[in-house]
C-alpha cells in the first residue's frame, strides 16, 4: 500500500533521510521507534509533502500512485492523512468550518458529492463521541486554547472524519495522559485497524503499542531503518534501549 | 493670512501634507476639487445610525469624505469595503459630543499597484464617549494599504474609551500596509488604545490545511476570512456581516464588487 524504496531527504542542506526502505501492505499497523534526531519527524513531513523538506533521491509509492508527484492536499484526497505531532491553531477558523472544507474538497478531487452541513454535522458528532471529545470543542477554532490532550483528540477525531486509507500519526501519543491515551489510541483502532487500510504510527514509547498492538516494528536511526521486528522488538527497546537493540 | 489659508485651501494635496503622505503622488496630481470635498453626517440626540461604505472597482480614483458630528449620547457604526482597482481614500473626521459612540470597521484589499487607505480623525470634544476603530488590509501584487489614525482627546474630555486597531495582510513581496496612529491626549483619565501589525499568512496553517486536504486557493480564503473578520465583529445584524465579508472576499478573488 506504501512502499518507500532508498528515500533520501534534506532540510535546508542538511542530509537526514539516508536511504530509508519501509513498505506497509494494506491492513497493517507498523510502528516506527528511534532516538532523537534520527528522521521520524521528518519521515512525516516528507510523506506529507511539507515545503522545505527536499527529497533528493528514492521513490514512494502509494496505493500505485508516485505519492512525491502530488501536492499536499492531493496526498490527502488521495487517502494520506498527517497526524502532527504539534498540531497547528488556525485563529479565526472553526474545526466544523474547517474539517467541512477538506472533507468536501477531498470528496470533490475523488468525484464524490459534498456533504451537507447536516450530514456533516452528525458525522462529526460520531467520530467527536468516539474520542470523547465535547462537541462544542469542534465548533471553537481550529486547536486555539486546546490543551496538549486536546490537540491530539482533536486531530484523532479529523482522522475520524476524513476516514483517510492511510494515516501517519507523528507522536500522537505525546503529551497524553494514561487515560486519554488510551481513548486515542483505541480511535486509532477504530478508525484504521482494517484490512484495506495502512497506518505508520511514529512513538517513543511502548505504552501506546499496548492498545494499538502493530504487525511491525521499525527502529529509525541515522536517516535510515536498522532494524526490523515484531511487536516484541519495541518491549526489548523499552528494556535495553536504542544503543543496545540497535547496535 | 487670510489669503494664504483661502489659498492652501486651493492647493491640491500633496505628499508634504501629513494626511496624505503615502498617498501615490500621480494620483494626487490628477485629483481636482470637485473630488475633496466632504458630506456631512449627523446624528441627532440619543439616534443611533449605520453608514455603509462600498468602494467599487472605479475608472477613477475614489475619496470620499465624511464630517460626522454626533450630538449627545448618539451613535454611528460605519462599514467599509474597499475593493478598488484604482487609488480610493475614505476618509471620516468626527466630532463626539458627550456620551456619544463612533465605531468604523473598514476593510481594504486590492493587488497591482493600487493604494487604499483609511484615514479617521476622532475628536473626542466632549466627556464619556467611546471610539472602536478596526482596520483590516490585505493586499496583493504591488498594491498598498494605509491607515492614517488621529485621536484627540480634548482637555475635559475625562472618561473618554477610545480604540483603534490595525493589522496588515501581505499576500505578496512587493506589497505594503502603513499604519500610522497619532493620539493626542489633553484630558488625565481616559483610556486610549491602539495597536498596529503587519504580517504575512500564516505558512504552517497553510500547510495544514493542505495536509486535510483543502486546496491551496480554499486555504487562502478562509484564512483571509478570519483575519477580516474582526473589522465586521461589531456588526451586529449576522446576514449583513457575512455580506460585507463576502463582498471583500469577492475582492480578494478579482471581482468587481
Amino acid at each position: 500500500m506504501l512502499k518507500i524504496d532508498n528515500l533520501h531527504a534534506e532540510i535546508d542542506g542538511k542530509r537526514i533521510l539516508n536511504g530509508l526502505s519501509l513498505t506497509v501492505n494494506a491492513g497493517e499497523i507498523h510502528a516506527i521507534m528511534g532516538p532523537n534526531g534520527a528522521g521520524k519527524s521528518t519521515l512525516a513531513y516528507v510523506l506529507g509533502g511539507r515545503p522545505g523538506y527536499e527529497v533528493t533521491g528514492g521513490s514512494v509509492t502509494f496505493a500505485g500512485q508516485d505519492l512525491l508527484d502530488l501536492e499536499p492536499h492531493e496526498r490527502a484526497a488521495a487517502g494520506l492523512f498527517l497526524g502532527f505531532q504539534y498540531p497547528v491553531e488556525i485563529p479565526g477558523v472553526s474545526n466544523v468550518q474547517f474539517l467541512r472544507e477538506a472533507l468536501n474538497a477531498q470528496r470533490k478531487a475523488r468525484g464524490e458529492e459534498p456533504l451537507s452541513g447536516g450530514e456533516f454535522l452528525k458525522l462529526a458528532r460520531e467520530k467527536a463521541g468516539l474520542l470523547k471529545l465535547d462537541m462544542e470543542m469542534l465548533k471553537r477554532n481550529v486547536n486555539v486554547g486546546f490543551s496538549g490532550g486536546e490537540k491530539k483528540r482533536a486531530e484523532m477525531v479529523q482522522m475520524g472524519i476524513l476516514d483517510p486509507a492511510f494515516a501517519v500519526l507523528d507522536e500522537t501519543d505525546s503529551g497524553l495522559d494514561i487515560d486519554a491515551l488510551r481513548v486515542v489510541g483505541e480511535g486509532i483502532n477504530a478508525i484504521m485497524r482494517a484490512e484495506n487500510k495502512g497506518v505508520l504510527l511514529i512513538t517513543h514509547y511502548q505504552r501506546l503499542l499496548d492498545v494499538v498492538k502493530p504487525h511491525k516494528v521499525h527502529i529509525l536511526s541515522g536517516g535510515r531503518i536498522v532494524k526490523t521486528g515484531g511487536p516484541e522488538l519495541a518491549l526489548q527497546l523499552e528494556e535495553e534501549g536504542y544503543e543496545a537493540v540497535a547496535a | 493670512m487670510a489669503s494664504a489659508s483661502a489659498l492652501s485651501a486651493m492647493r491640491p494635496p500633496s505628499n508634504r501634507d501629513e494626511a496624505w503622505r503615502y498617498a501615490p503622488p500621480t494620483e494626487l496630481e490628477q485629483l481636482d476639487e470637485s473630488q475633496l470635498g466632504w458630506r456631512s453626517l449627523s446624528v441627532a440626540e440619543g439616534e443611533t445610525e449605520i453608514e455603509t461604505l462600498i468602494v467599487r472597482a472605479g475608472a477613477r480614483a475614489s475619496i470620499q469624505r465624511v464630517d460626522v458630528q454626533l450630538d449627545r449620547h448618539a451613535r454611528l457604526a460605519t462599514h467599509v469595503v474597499c475593493g478598488s482597482r484604482n487609488f480610493a481614500r475614505v476618509e471620516f473626521r468626527v466630532r463626539l459630543a458627550e456620551g456619544s459612540h463612533f465605531e468604523l470597521g473598514g476593510v481594504t484589499l486590492g493587488g497591482g499597484e493600487t493604494t487604499h487607505e483609511i484615514v479617521t480623525h476622532v475628536v473626542h470634544a466632549e466627556p464619556g464617549a467611546t471610539s472602536s476603530q478596526v482596520v483590516r488590509s490585505v493586499h496583493w501584487e504591488c498594491g498598498t494599504g494605509n491607515f492614517l489614525g488621529q485621536i484627540d482627546v480634548v482637555r475635559g474630555a475625562q472618561q473618554t474609551d477610545a480604540a483603534q486597531d490595525f493589522k496588515g495582510l501581505l499576500l505578496d513581496k512587493g506589497a505594503s500596509a502603513h499604519a500610522v496612529p497619532q493620539l493626542e491626549i489633553f484630558a488625565d483619565d481616559v483610556k486610549c488604545a491602539h495597536g498596529a501589525t503587519v504580517g504575512q499568512l500564516d505558512e504552517m496553517a497553510r500547510y495544514y490545511m493542505a495536509a486535510r486536504g483543502v486546496p491551496p486557493e480554499v486555504a487562502k480564503r478562509l484564512l483571509v476570512r478570519a483575519f477580516i473578520a474582526d473589522a465586521f465583529v461589531s456588526v451586529d445584524d449576522e446576514k449583513e456581516s457575512e455580506r460585507l465579508l463576502e463582498l471583500a472576499l469577492a475582492a480578494l478573488e478579482g471581482a468587481e464588487l
